[in-house]
């Protein structure tokens, strides 16, 4: 398959790395092998490059370097934020809150440390995804050690009122407040005083950066304990010996994301609003998932009644275009997105899900073929689905008001 | 999750896509919430199978199994379209994941309850006949665990009545 003939329409789920980083990470790779813990120039050298990376991803989130520490990943920053606060802090309580629409690394953490013997409170959301200030306020207890809220929803798009959320955990609790913000670094903007939150995770390759390196942002003075036993890198907080050339490559893809965001997000934004507009216009039985504005500026998620996810993306494939789905038989569970049955909607309407994730290369004219082709696929899906025929034939009643 | 050609074949270009008009007789399988549903129409001559069309929603493998059972029983007679099984039917495609194994149990059981419904209407549904449609009973509960509240809470349902 020529690489010509395809649009890649799935940025949520991982980007290409962009030239500019690619070259970055291929000069360590060529040049810079030393081991940044050592005494002698190969070392420092590299501990200097590190440090500079440090110093970089700091200035993107408006953190100090001391309180930025590289990980393998997005999940691995995850798991040491919630693992680490619960081991930390077990003596001062054992509860821990976080929401229905997390991401797995969030979610199976935290069923993990209940089997532990901690407690879990799972928020619930409204239709369009947000979590309910008032809802935390209420399941705040005194023996709350952590609440974990993710900035931006990888499914739908929709971003949480994290300085809300923040602000109330620490006005009516001892609790940690930690955000997962993998899918919002470098799409909106993120200021860690601003937001007032104590942990964060990212992770590189959602910017056009690589896969296998993460970030977790730690504010000075909270007290977790490590994940990764070991040497005393990362101010011995985080053994293994850093990943200079992911490291480095992730820092660069951060600055160029922060400098190009003011204009790529205004461009993905009127994108996304055309998208969306569009596909509600031609598409009969559709719904919009997350919510229509406070959503991040790349995402775009229906639903279409009668047919099913999975034998959308394939024909989409088929056509060129590689986007995803909530739908169960996309998943190795078999059932479908816990986000959108989160938000309300019915198993049916949830197997019927396309998320379309806009990125940096994407332009108006893919977008243009794109919508022409999943109109023809939803028709020739709906040809095919038993369900179309008894709703057209007044059998059935449709779940959803067609605008 | 890659798909074999055979599947993708059938997925791209099914066969024997649509409804009948007058059907001899129909199965439906499935249900919407675990999000795959089967109908099989069946036009049967003097025995023989003449006509077969399908309508399924469901994933890219329930329509590929749909489009090939079709295939395998066009134009063969009742008591042949009965030796159809879910295994003929996975390994016709070449093989399907482990995951996807319940799409051609959807297949054989809509073939089964049309076919079954065409025997009783004849008065032909014979003990050697009856055992060939084990696949009804099963529930497939392993596969989809939405359509086990769902089915249960119909029993429990039926149960109070």
């Amino acid at each position: 398959m020529s690489e010509k003939s395809r649009v890649y329409l799935d940025h949520a789920a991982t980007t290409p790395v962009r030239p500019e980083v690619r070259a970055e990470i291929n000069r360590m790779y060529e040049s810079f092998y030393g081991n940044p813990s050592t005494f002698y120039e190969e070392g420092h050298e590299v501990a200097d490059m590190l440090a500079q990376a440090r110093a970089d991803i700091a200035g993107v989130i408006n953190a100090d370097p001391s309180e930025i520490y590289f990980t393998s990943c997005g999940t691995e920053s995850d798991n040491w934020a919630l693992k680490g606060t619960a081991f930390a802090r077990q003596k001062e309580g054992k509860h821990i809150i976080t929401t229905k629409i997390e991401h797995h690394a969030i979610l199976h953490t935290v069923e993990w440390l209940d089997k532990q013997g901690f407690e879990a409170t799972y928020l619930d959301v409204d239709a369009d995804g947000l979590v309910d200030p008032e809802d935390l306020k209420a399941a705040l207890r005194d023996d709350t050690i952590i609440v974990s809220i993710m900035m931006a929803n990888n499914e739908v798009g929709t971003i949480e009122p994290i300085k809300e959320l923040a602000a109330i955990t620490h006005t009516n609790s001892r609790a940690y407040f930690h955000c997962d913000a993998v899918q919002a670094l470098g799409a909106i903007p993120i200021d860690v005083q601003d937001l007032g939150v104590d942990m964060m995770s990212f992770s590189g390759h959602k910017l056009y950066g690589p896969k296998g390196v993460g970030v977790m942002y730690l504010r000075r003075g909270k007290r977790v304990d490590n994940l990764l036993h070991g040497g005393a890198q990362e101010r011995m907080r985080r053994g293994g010996t850093e990943n200079i050339p992911l490291i480095v490559g992730f820092a660069k893809a951060a600055v160029l994301a922060k400098e190009e965001m003011p204009e790529e997000s205004k461009r993905q934004i009127v994108m996304r609003d055309w998208l969306i507009q569009e596909i509600s216009k031609r598409i009969p039985y559709c719904k919009l998932n997350g919510h229509p504005t406070k959503r991040l500026p790349n995402n775009v998620n229906f639903s279409f009644e009668f047919i099913e996810g999975e034998s959308m993306l394939l024909l989409l494939d088929a056509e060129g275009y590689a986007c995803s789905s909530g739908s169960a038989c996309t998943s190795a569970s078999l059932d479908p997105s816990h986000v959108l049955l989160a938000m309300g909607l019915p198993h049916e309407i949830a197997h019927g899900s396309l998320r379309i994730t806009l990125g940096k290369d994407n332009t108006q004219e893919q977008l243009e073929g794109f919508v022409t082709s999943l109109e023809n696929i939803v028709a020739r899906l709906r040809e095919m689905s038993p369900l179309w025929s008894d709703f057209q034939e007044g059998r059935i009643k449709a779940a959803l008001i067609n605008k | 999750m890659k798909y074999t050609e055979k599947v993708m074949d059938h997925f791209l270009h099914p066969r024997n896509m649509g409804e009948l008009d007058h059907p001899t007789a129909s199965g439906q399988v499935g249900n919407p919430v675990c999000g795959d549903i089967m109908k099989i129409d069946l036009d049967i001559e003097d025995g023989i199978i003449k006509d077969v069309k399908f309508k399924t929603f469901g994933c890219g493998t329930a329509i590929a199994t749909s489009s090939i059972s079709t295939e395998m029983i066009k134009g063969k007679t009742v008591d042949e379209a009965l030796e159809l099984t879910n295994k003929s039917v996975a390994d016709a495609l070449d093989g399907l994941p482990p995951v996807k194994m319940h799409c051609s149990v959807l297949a054989e059981q809509a073939i089964k309850v049309a076919l079954k419904k065409y025997f009783e209407e004849r008065g032909e549904l014979t003990p050697e006949r009856e055992a060939k449609f084990a696949i009804l009973d099963e529930e497939d509960e392993a596969s989809c665990p939405s359509a086990y509240t769902y089915v249960n809470s119909d029993k429990e349902h039926k149960e109070e009545k």
